[in-house]
């Protein structure tokens, strides 16, 4: 009796309980769908606009004028992967051992700690702005864009990220490794460079990796370092060809022509990008099993 | 014997050393690289700052011939851009989150949390072409109509949505931004629910309650910090976003009362006018703007960082 009268009294706000335990856990669904229709959309118009403009030309020729029927995007390509090979020369060896003192050296200290601040806002710092600091300290100083000036622009929005995943991969390796290693007489530098960081190889791997697919769709901080350049140059210390800036120039212009290889180069620069990261995930899930 | 030990004892001390401060010195380049980029900044900027007082940052004037500058317009858009951007994207990556931590089946996590983080993958020119050239004539066919059909005629906000249905905009850039942001924010949310202490959730459930209302009551509470940190975090973002927005934004030096009109942004007006401008008055001024944003954005990145941070030290001595 005294149940079923609870039950009855209860009935209606269970109800409501209910609907908006549905309507929340609805509204939750769509917006996943939301974000996986606009994924999908966006590499979907990639794919339209993109691939009937991927041939062999786009491998092998520089970029065309205006209006012109032939062309690639060679200059562009072969601009991109200097700039970005320079940077992960430049950046990996610094990344790796700033993350090394967070880790090893600094610890607890509070220079770590305010390091590590200062890494995580840098993180995520404006890339224009690296842009406008690296025309300041090196274009303007040389008088001329540069190469050289994109690849520090490039490293400076690099390093962080290589920084962070190095120090949080380090931090995985258990201390009874570093341990065994220290009883065998070995110095901290060695433990520190033989032990810790070679175990934790991969993770630092897919921290490079990351960096690299981060910069290579980077445009803002080229615009005024790099710049561009409309021929094949392999001079670094020139303005220096690169995709980014060249699909920017194109798909603001009016030429029919110059639009098509921005859809083109837009297609390889995404593709290359997420196989980055898809590799970079798969190589470190391997690890983590292992 | 002895002595050799010794020797290489000490051999081995010098390198610890070495490699202790090399190590520190390129941890300590970091630091030196904000300040750096605080302080050349401000030197390139000087000029403007001196020749235009504190009032450059209210003043609306932008004349390039004339020679006056005034950073209000771009720092108004900005603000404006980042505001709607995150009104759109935050119920949104919440939904995501909660999907992702609470509906999804544990299968399924992996790969709907790695979809999510391509899109945050994606190069912002991508989503300029994108945003131009497909979704802004869309957006001005049907979006823009129906919006003046129906927020526009509510008195007071409905000068927001009137004028001419152009599609390219400030609103266009927010949705645009919106995009962008969402799987940066959702992926922090979604890092941040994890860390509720299961016995929590359960004990909720245990008693009668809904998933609703364990995400309502349980989850967000307890991760409040984490997820507002997360929000400011994808704003940090959304403030220094170049590219996306220089497609869509329309690049117009005015401040309009309709959202569907053109405006700029600081880091579309220095991807458009850097290249070209003279020395003097106008790069100063562009400088100007690089500091402002640079500060802005540090400013709301380390409330952010904060933020996380208490988060995470809950997460030590909660568990």
């Amino acid at each position: 009796m005294n149940t079923a009268n609870h039950t009855k009294q209860n009935s209606p706000l269970f109800a409501k309980r209910k609907l908006s335990n549905f309507i929340g856990l609805s509204l939750s669904i769509s917006a996943m769908l939301i974000g996986m229709a606009i994924l999908l959309w966006i590499l979907t118009i990639l794919f339209v606009k993109g691939f009937s403009e991927i041939d062999l030309e786009i491998f092998t020729a520089s970029v065309p004028g205006p209006g012109s029927k032939n062309g690639g995007l060679l200059n562009a390509i072969v601009g991109s992967l200097l700039l970005v090979g320079t940077c992960t020369l430049v950046s990996t060896p610094i990344g790796v051992l700033a993350g090394l003192y967070l880790s090893e050296y600094g610890d607890r200290s509070r220079i770590a700690a305010i390091t590590r601040f200062i890494t995580d806002i840098m993180l995520s710092a404006p890339s224009i702005v690296i842009g406008l600091f690296v025309y300041a300290i090196f274009v303007a100083q040389i008088k001329h864009f540069s190469g050289w000036a994109g690849t520090v622009a490039l490293a400076l929005i690099a390093v962080p990220v290589i920084v962070r995943t190095t120090e949080n991969m380090l931090r995985l390796v258990p201390g009874s490794l570093r341990e065994a290693a220290y009883a065998l007489g070995a110095p901290k530098w060695k433990v520190a460079f033989k032990v810790t960081l070679k175990a934790a190889q991969s993770g630092v791997m897919t921290g490079i990796l990351l960096a690299i697919a981060r910069v290579s769709g980077e445009t803002a901080p080229l615009l005024f370092t790099a710049l561009n350049n409309q021929f094949f140059s392999l001079n670094m210390n020139a303005p220096m060809a690169n995709l980014p800036v060249t699909i920017f120039q194109f798909a603001m212009s009016p030429y029919d022509n110059w639009n098509g290889l921005a859809w083109g180069g837009a297609l390889l620069i995404t593709m290359a990008v997420l196989l980055i990261n898809i590799v970079a995930r798969l190589a470190f899930k391997k690890e983590k099993l292992s | 014997m002895n002595n050799k030990q010794i020797q290489i004892a000490k051999r081995q001390q010098i390198q610890d050393l070495i490699f202790q401060y090399t190590t520190q010195f390129f941890a300590c380049g970091v630091l030196l690289a904000l300040a750096g980029i605080i302080v050349s900044l401000f030197i390139d900027a000087w000029p403007a700052l001196h020749q235009f007082g504190p009032g450059f940052f209210f003043s609306t004037e932008w004349d390039i011939i004339g020679g006056e500058f005034g950073g209000f317009v771009a720092i108004y858009g900005t603000l404006l851009t980042s505001l709607i951007a995150l009104v759109i994207a935050v119920p949104l990556s919440f939904g995501i989150a909660v999907f992702l931590t609470e509906i999804c089946p544990a299968r399924l996590r992996r790969p709907f949390g790695t979809a999510i983080e391509l899109l945050a993958a994606v190069p912002s020119i991508i989503y300029g072409m994108f945003g131009l050239f497909f979704f802004v004539p869309l957006f001005a066919k049907y979006v823009e109509p129906a919006l003046a059909a129906t927020l526009g005629q509510i008195p007071v906000i409905g000068i927001l949505f009137s004028g001419s249905f152009n599609g390219i905009g400030v609103l266009c850039a927010g949705l645009i931004l919106a995009m962008m942001i969402l799987p940066f924010i959702a992926s922090i949310m979604r890092d941040v629910f994890e860390i509720v202490p299961p016995v929590l959730k359960e004990s909720a459930y245990g008693i009668g309650c809904t998933t609703w209302e364990v995400i309502c009551r349980i989850v967000l509470p307890y991760t409040s910090t984490g997820v507002i940190g997360g929000i400011m975090l994808g704003l940090g973002r959304a403030l220094g976003e170049t590219m996306a927005v220089t497609f869509v934004i329309g690049n117009a030096h005015s401040i309009s009362p309709s959202l569907f009109a053109a405006g700029s942004s600081i880091a579309s007006t220095l991807a458009n006018e850097f290249g070209e401008a003279e020395e003097g008055a106008h790069l100063s001024s562009l400088f100007a703007l690089g500091l402002a944003l640079f500060i802005i954005t540090l400013i709301i990145l380390t409330l952010a960082k904060w933020m996380l941070i208490r988060m995470e030290k809950a997460k030590g001595v909660k568990t």
